[in-house]
Order: C-alpha cells, then structure tokens, then sequence
C-alpha cells in the first residue's frame, strides 16, 4: 500500500487497525475464507474455462423463446455499448455533465413512444415480468380499483412475478381462459370476469403461443372503464398496429429482443409506456426534455417527486437502478435497423416461423401449429414423445429444441412452445426437422 | 487544470436523415409474403429515421463523449460507491459462452453457468455471513423487495400476522419505498443525537407489530453503527427480522459481517461491492443471503450440486416464488464472480481498508472548510455541510455540486441524508490514489474558499450544458419526440 504510511501519518495514526476500532469486538470476524487472489490471466483462464461447459445458440440452433430471444444484435449496437462514457457512468444525477446519456435514453422513450403508440415511456424496468407487476399497482392507483385480469396462457414465471407485486397492495389477480382452438382469449369467459371491481386487462401481442390475439383492438371499446394493458413483442410492432392507436392505457414488453444477448437470462431490458395523461402515475425513471439557463435545448431526470428517493414509502415505485444500458442498446438497435429494417425483421420473423410451421406440419406424428391463428415468431406444436423427452434426444444431435408447455399452462402436456428468427439458416431447420422425423 | 467537455451536435437521431444499409437474412424472400397478421392488427404508419450504421456509429459515440464516467475521472458519489470496473469483466461478460445461452435449456447444457451461480453463492455467504444467497434479484432495491417478501412469509408461516416494518429516518430511499411496495405500513424513527440509531426510539417504534427493521451499517452519514448488538436484540426480542442494506458492505468486507452482526436478512449490491458498472443507471444486480430459518423461502429455482451436477431444484413447497422472470442478471454476476477471484479474500478485505482509509484521509483535508457534524470516524463515506458555506456566502451544497463537474470531477451525493443541512456525501472509494484525492481536496478548498461565489453559484460552465432547468422538465413532462412535436403543434 503505497501512502497509506503517509496518510495514516498525517491523520496522527500509525495503523489502519485504528480506523475500524468503532467496530465492536464482539462482532469482528477475522478476514474472509476466501481463497487467495488470482493474476488477471489465471481469472480469464478460470472463468474461460468453467463457462466453456455451457453450449451456445451459436454452435448449436436453439428454438427456444417465450421470454428471451436468439436475434441478431449488430456489431455497432456492441461498439456502442462498451463505450467506457456509458458503461461505467451513474444515473445521470447530474445532468449538465451527463447530457450524453441523458440523451440517449430520451431518444430510447422516443423510439418506445412512436412503437407502441404512447407518449410516456420511462427509462426501463427490470424485464417484461416486473413491468407487468408494476403495471398492475398502476391501474390500480389510476382508477383505485384492485381486481386485474391476466391470460391463463402466460409464462408461469411471469404469473409467479405479478402475484408478488400484487400481494403488497392486495390486488387480487384473476386469468381469464383461451380458446382451445385459436390460442387466442376466450372472449366469453374474459366477458364473465370482468366486475365492476376490476382495474386492469392484461392481454399479450403476441401471447404466450405465439398467437397474434384479433380480439386486442376491440378490448377498449367493450370495457371503457377498465384500463387496458398491452403485452408487446417491440419486434412485432414493427408490422402490428400500435397498442396507443386501440385504446391501450400502458404497453409494457420484453425489450431484450432490441439488440441485447439473451445472456442466459438477465440482463433484460422491461419496456414501460402509457398514455400521458397518466404520466404522474408511472413507474421509474424518466427523462424530459428541457432548457439550460442559456436557453439551449437539454435533458434531465424528471417528475423524481414520484420516485422512492424524494418519495420514500408513498413512491409509485422502489425501482432505483434499472437497465439502462440496455435501454442504449435497444436506442442504437433501432437506428441501425431503421424503420425498413425493423418491418423486414418482423416480416422475416414472420415468414420463418410460417415456414417452420409448416415443415413440421407435414410430418405425420406432430400437430404443427398446433393452434389455428396468426403467429409472429413462436408457435406451438404437438409432439408424439414428451417434449421433455423430445428435448433430450434432440440435445444428443446438437439442437436446443423449445419450451415444454407443461408447469406453464394446464393440458398443455404433450406441447411444446418453437420459437425461430432471422438467426435460423434453411440448413437449421432442415436439421430440426429432419431430427424430429427421426424421433416420431 | 480545468475540465472541459465535448460539445457536438445535439440534434435527435429522429432528426438525422439519410438511408439505411442494414440488411437482414432471408428478406429478400418476403415478396409475396402478405397476409402478415389480422387486418385490424396491421400497422398503417411508422416514423422511425434511416441511416447507415456510419451516422449511428457517430451519433452515439459523439453522445458518449458528453457523458462523465468512471473511466473519466473521479466519481465520489456517496453510497453509490463508484469503484473503478476492472477491463477482465468486460471480456468474460461478452463471451458468447454468456451471451449465447438461453436460460430455459437444459440444465446438462448450462453447466458453466450453474456452476459460477452456485459458486458465486458460497462466495458472497461467506463475505456476509449468512447461510444462503439467491442470485434473482436485478438491483438493490428488488433486493429490498425480495427480503420483506422472505419476512413475510416467514412470519405468515408461524403463524403471525406483522403489519410494520421501522426504517431510521437516514434510511435510503428504497428501503421505506420496498418495505411499502411489500404491503407494510413503515414507521420512521428519528436518528439519536450522534447521527446513530436512537436505541430508546427504536424500543418505542417496536413492537409486536414489528416484521423487521431495516438499517445499513455504516450507515449514510458512513458511522458504523457501534450499538448494532444492542440493536439486533431490541428487535429479535420482539420477535422481529433485522434486515441489511448492502449498500454500504464496502467499508466493511472481511472486518466484520452482517451475520456476525446478528442480521437475519441482506442485500447485496454488486455494482457496488463487487465493482460491476453502472451502465448509466443500470443494470446491476441486487443478491439477498439469508440465515437457515429463512432458507426454505427464498426464490425458485435454488441451484444445488447432486451427484456432481449442478441442477435446479423447484421442489420448495414454501418458496415465495419468483421476483423476475430467469435466475437473474447472469452478464452481471459474471463479472462479480471474476472481481472475487481477483481479489480473494484478502484483497477483499484491503478493498475496505483502502476505501475506509481514502474517506478518511480526505475527510481530514475537508473538515476545516467544511463542516462534519457528528463524530470524527467514519467508514467508506462522510458527510459534510456546506450550511455556513450558503450562510456566509450565499453558496448551497448544490452549486459546490455544479463547481465540482468544471474540474472533471463528479458531483458528491447532494441533500442526502436530509438530517445533515446542506449535506455532501462523499465516497472516494478505494479506487483513487492520494494524488488524485490530493487533487480533489484542492478543489474542494478553493470553492469553500473562491473570492466571486457567483463563479460557483452559476456553474457548471465547462460542461455541454450549462445548468439545466429541473422545475421546466417536470412542468412539461416532455418525455418523447412524438409529445415534444404534439406540442410543437398545438402551440
């Protein structure tokens, strides 16, 4: 320790000892039982080489989705990302010196704004689950009212996730069923749930299958006075019409899928948006443009008032750290794809999992898609040998096959959720398929 | 030397205008592709702006150079503890054997990472003392969340029904607003005298109500908290929970632990402690331990070691479930992970030592021109006052804040803990060396001491912006190009 004599010194102490005597004897522990440092190249070579037992989308074609997704993340998007200015800075406390940031995750809002419609959007949630969590206890401080509706066809994590954050206030959550043919929401049961109590609507586009629900843009206009929540895919919106132009009150979404690594599950990126009238109600951080004193156009946090810090328990939220970088990410994802890069993609999306669909289809044994319906880039099929099963043989040919329905949706146990993207080569399906030949 | 920062343009991307050159596989198959999605469903308009990747590139980058960060220069935001990130991170992080790796794949494809999780666990057990860590929370403050959700359901399975939890008034932020979100009515207890927790109002805020007590230690005003055994008694006689806010663990690593401390409950804050990055906000990643008799609570899925396997195990019947979807931000605890290693446990420990003797040190050079309430020894951190500085001078905590940015150096924590008038937390942490810090005090004494406070009442002047209007923002709510031109248009 070069200078800490000196310093110690100067302080008129002669041991660092001296400056943890504040700390009772009772409870002192004596250093850690930790093993001892490593040089950077044997911590590069250790991780390497534990991390190395792990089998990556990149080697081996991977069809699984419903949550996080294999898309392609430009090279730019990474460049600017790693960028040490954005990497390594804080929240920008301080917005004279960290107009950089601030600016980017304006542009971030703005991206989210014209996608879904809605002229508010903060500057992220954790993921998709907690959004959804966040966006209950929103409806119910917009119309004070505590009963939210959810589709049964759902990830159970996501369930699982809404449930923690409506217990704190009481929310009671309601699913409401799917038709067994389309995969879309049974209207007629959705039509029995809904009680004068009830605060909120959650319905996915695309849902849980994959399904791209006909019955979202008609929500509204059945229920005025229920605050309507739209589930997204961003990629989606860039061919789906924008949940703001029918009716939706907030749309929340997994942002992961604009150019963040699915990174074995976190970071993801939870995108938050929801008309402006509601602004004052939202949830996290947000960034609003304004002036500096000279009178030239700037960014800063704003409407913190709503926030834990000034706010403390009566804040519309705790959320403090969140993924912003992932928000730059998905702001320079954006830019780069352009606006006929984000519809080919969604096309593409499209297209590839038509194509899937029906590849698998023309094989006797399995039901593919399985539901009758639009889908954008997951499906569902029906499988002859438990997925589970299915998923183990197709491991042994170096193929991550899809999601198990089963733990996730009831009767669902001999289906399995496919996703494919523009990540997919002809030859990736090909082997898909001609593995699941095999297989039936 | 002063500090001056880039200045470029500063128009939106969605005001840049060109052609964009990114080409996606298989799009020239679409023709003929129609039909895409229920009519009432398809999109009629989008105004998103193409360019080539070269404008992207340069925009963001010219972006980046407007921002301060860690690898600027010093950042002494109290409580935050901005340490340096170290560059092996950035490296592991960005393998594909993290990046590339789906989380619901089966467990003999994920080995590696199970493994790092359930390493990393021991790991941070062992620095907090307690006996179990689930890796899902993705910040702090879920953290928090997570640890009132584990208290709840340990005291709803003996059968009690605990409505309040009691936070001190120099509490974070989080910890009232997380212990709210959990559905408890949070009492605030008014710190003692010496900045500490006030045992008597602790006794009296108490009771059998009581679920927890959330504190951190050292807390804000970075006092280590020497009653914390009295403390811990006053609340596990009430059958209550004491929770730890790990936001301050780096003043205190390998010296004591909150288990030694007598914590039921933690949080950890890895882009603090264990020198992951901020990323302008987030993400971080917010690790809860917790002692035995809270282990049967904690979030699904647990990784556990079977037969020389790392597997997930789901079968705990009275788990509270999930707090985010996955296992948790995995890019994140990669890079914690390599930071332990690194270290060890001895240079763990001399992290702490190093932060508490930089604050120290720097304290010591500040105390004359500033004020220090309170006692004289403090951990990672300390607050000083600038009230005789706005008394004398007309000069307030903020403006010292705005003077700090035309040096290059990051403003401290400002106005926090609200108990201190004109507060400013500083955290050198123990990334800085005495030269730098040399520096820092330097500064710090010659705007105390600046002939023309206007100078410094009017900053920042070196910066892209000069001060910006805050109470405009919040008036405005312009949080969108799109409700920046709706307003454009009606005037």
């Amino acid at each position: 320790m070069k200078h800490a004599l000196e310093m110690l010194e100067e302080m008129g102490l002669s041991s660092v000892d001296q400056l943890f005597e504040d700390i009772p004897k009772e409870v002192r522990t004596n250093g850690l039982r930790l093993p001892n440092g490593m040089s950077e190249v044997e911590v590069l070579r250790e991780v390497k080489s534990m991390l190395s037992h792990n089998l990556t989308a990149e080697e081996h074609p991977c069809f699984l989705g419903a949550g996080a997704y294999n898309h392609f993340v430009p090279s730019a998007v990474r460049t600017i990302v790693s960028r040490s200015e954005f990497l390594t800075s804080y929240t920008p406390y301080q917005p004279e010196i960290s107009q950089g940031m601030l600016q980017a995750l304006f542009e971030y809002q703005s991206y989210i704004a014209e996608l879904t419609g809605l002229d508010a959007v903060n500057s992220s949630n954790y993921d998709a689950s907690t959004a959804l969590g966040e966006a209950a206890t929103m409806c119910m401080r917009l119309n004070e009212r505590k009963r939210f509706l959810i589709p049964e066809a759902m990830n159970w994590e996501k369930k699982s996730v809404l449930r923690n954050y409506a217990s704190g206030p009481g929310i009671e959550v309601v699913e409401y069923s799917y038709d067994p043919y389309t995969g879309e929401l049974d209207l007629q049961d959705l039509r029995s749930k809904v009680t004068p109590e009830t605060s909120g609507i959650y319905v996915e586009v695309p849902n849980f299958f994959g399904v791209i629900d006909s019955h979202a843009p008609a929500l509204k206009q059945e229920f005025p006075d229920v605050a309507l929540v739209i589930g997204a895919n961003p990629i989606s919106l860039g061919v789906l019409k924008a949940p703001g132009d029918y009716g939706a009150d907030i749309c929340i979404g997994e942002g992961q899928v604009l150019g963040v690594p699915m990174n074995f599950g976190g970071p993801l990126l939870g995108v938050f948006a929801c008309r402006q009238e509601h602004v004052r109600k939202m949830p996290g951080r947000v960034i609003g443009m304004t002036r500096d004193v000279d009178g030239e156009k700037a960014y800063c946090m704003t409407l913190q008032t709503r926030e834990q810090h000034i706010r403390r328990s009566k804040a519309t939220s705790n959320i403090c750290t969140n993924e912003a970088l992932m928000a730059v990410a998905a702001a320079a994802y954006l830019s780069v794809l352009g606006k006929e890069g984000l519809e080919n993609l969604a096309k593409v999306n499209i297209a590839r999992a038509r194509k899937l669909q029906k590849m698998i289809g023309q094989l006797e044994e399995f039901d593919s898609p399985y539901f009758d319906a639009y889908h954008f880039n997951e499906f569902v099929i029906r499988t002859p040998i438990r997925p589970e099963k299915l998923n183990k043989l197709l491991l042994k040919k170096g193929l991550i096959g899809g999601l198990p329905l089963q733990g996730h949706v009831r009767q669902l146990e001999e289906h399995m959720l496919l996703c494919t993207t523009e990540m997919h080569s002809d030859e990736d399906l090909d082997r898909l398929v001609y593995a699941l030949k095999e297989v039936q | 030397m002063m500090y001056q920062q880039a200045k470029y343009d500063r128009r939106l991307i969605m005001e840049k205008d060109g052609r964009s050159d990114f080409d996606i596989p298989f799009s020239h198959a679409l023709e003929g592709l129609d039909d895409l999605a229920p009519a009432n469903l398809l999109r009629t308009s989008l105004d998103l702006p193409s360019l080539p990747e070269r404008e992207v590139v340069k925009h963001y980058i010219n972006l980046s150079q407007m921002n301060f960060s860690v690898d600027n220069g010093m950042y002494p935001l109290g409580s935050c503890t901005m340490k340096f990130n170290p560059k092996y991170a950035d490296v592991l992080s960005a393998l594909p054997t993290v990046a590339s790796v789906h989380p619901y794949q089966d467990e003999d494809s994920v080995q590696g990472s199970l493994r790092l999780m359930y390493e990393l666990e021991r790991a941070l057990c062992e620095v907090a003392g307690m006996d179990a860590v689930t890796l899902q929370p993705a910040a702090g403050a879920q953290g928090e969340f997570t640890g009132m959700l584990l208290a709840k359901a340990y005291h709803a399975k003996s059968g009690e029904n605990r409505t309040q939890v009691v936070v001190p008034d120099a509490a974070h932020g989080t910890n009232p607003s997380s212990a709210a979100m959990a559905g408890y009515e949070v009492i605030e207890i008014p710190s003692g005298q010496d900045g500490c927790v006030d045992l008597e109002a602790l006794k009296a805020a108490i009771s059998e109500k009581t679920a927890a007590f959330m504190v951190t230690n050292p807390n804000t005003l970075g006092i280590f908290e020497s009653q914390i055994r009295e403390i811990a008694k006053v609340v596990h006689e009430a059958g209550a929970l004491l929770y730890y806010d790990g936001a301050n663990l780096n003043a205190v690593m390998g010296k004591t632990s909150p288990g030694a401390m007598d914590f039921d409950i933690v949080h950890f804050n890895l882009h603090k402690t264990f020198a992951t990055p901020h990323g302008g906000g987030g993400p971080g990643a917010g690790p809860v331990g917790v002692r035995e008799r809270l282990m049967p609570f904690l979030p699904v899925p647990r990784v556990v070691l079977r037969d020389g396997k790392y597997r997930w195990d789901y079968d705990l019947p009275d788990s509270i479930g999930k707090v985010r979807i996955f296992y948790g931000n995995f890019a994140v605890l990669v890079r914690a992970y390599a930071y332990i290693l690194r270290q060890g446990g001895d240079g763990l420990q001399l992290a702490s030592e190093r932060a508490v003797l930089n604050s120290n040190y720097l304290k010591n050079k500040l105390k004359d021109v500033y004020d220090l309430p309170f006692k004289d020894l403090r951990k990672h951190e300390f607050v000083i006052s600038c009230k005789r500085l706005k008394e004398e001078k007309g000069v307030r905590a903020l403006d010292v804040g705005k003077r700090l940015l035309d040096y290059g150096y990051h403003a401290p924590t400002i106005y926090f803990p609200g108990l201190v008038e004109e507060a400013l937390m500083i955290e050198p942490t123990e990334s800085e060396t005495k030269q730098t810090l040399d520096q820092f005090a330097d500064v710090m004494r010659k705007i105390a001491l600046e002939d023309d406070p206007e100078v410094v009442r009017s900053a920042p002047h070196n910066t892209s912006v000069h001060r910006v209007d805050e109470v405009f923002a919040a008036k405005e709510a312009i949080l969108s190009w799109r409700a920046f031109k709706r307003r454009a248009e009606k005037g």
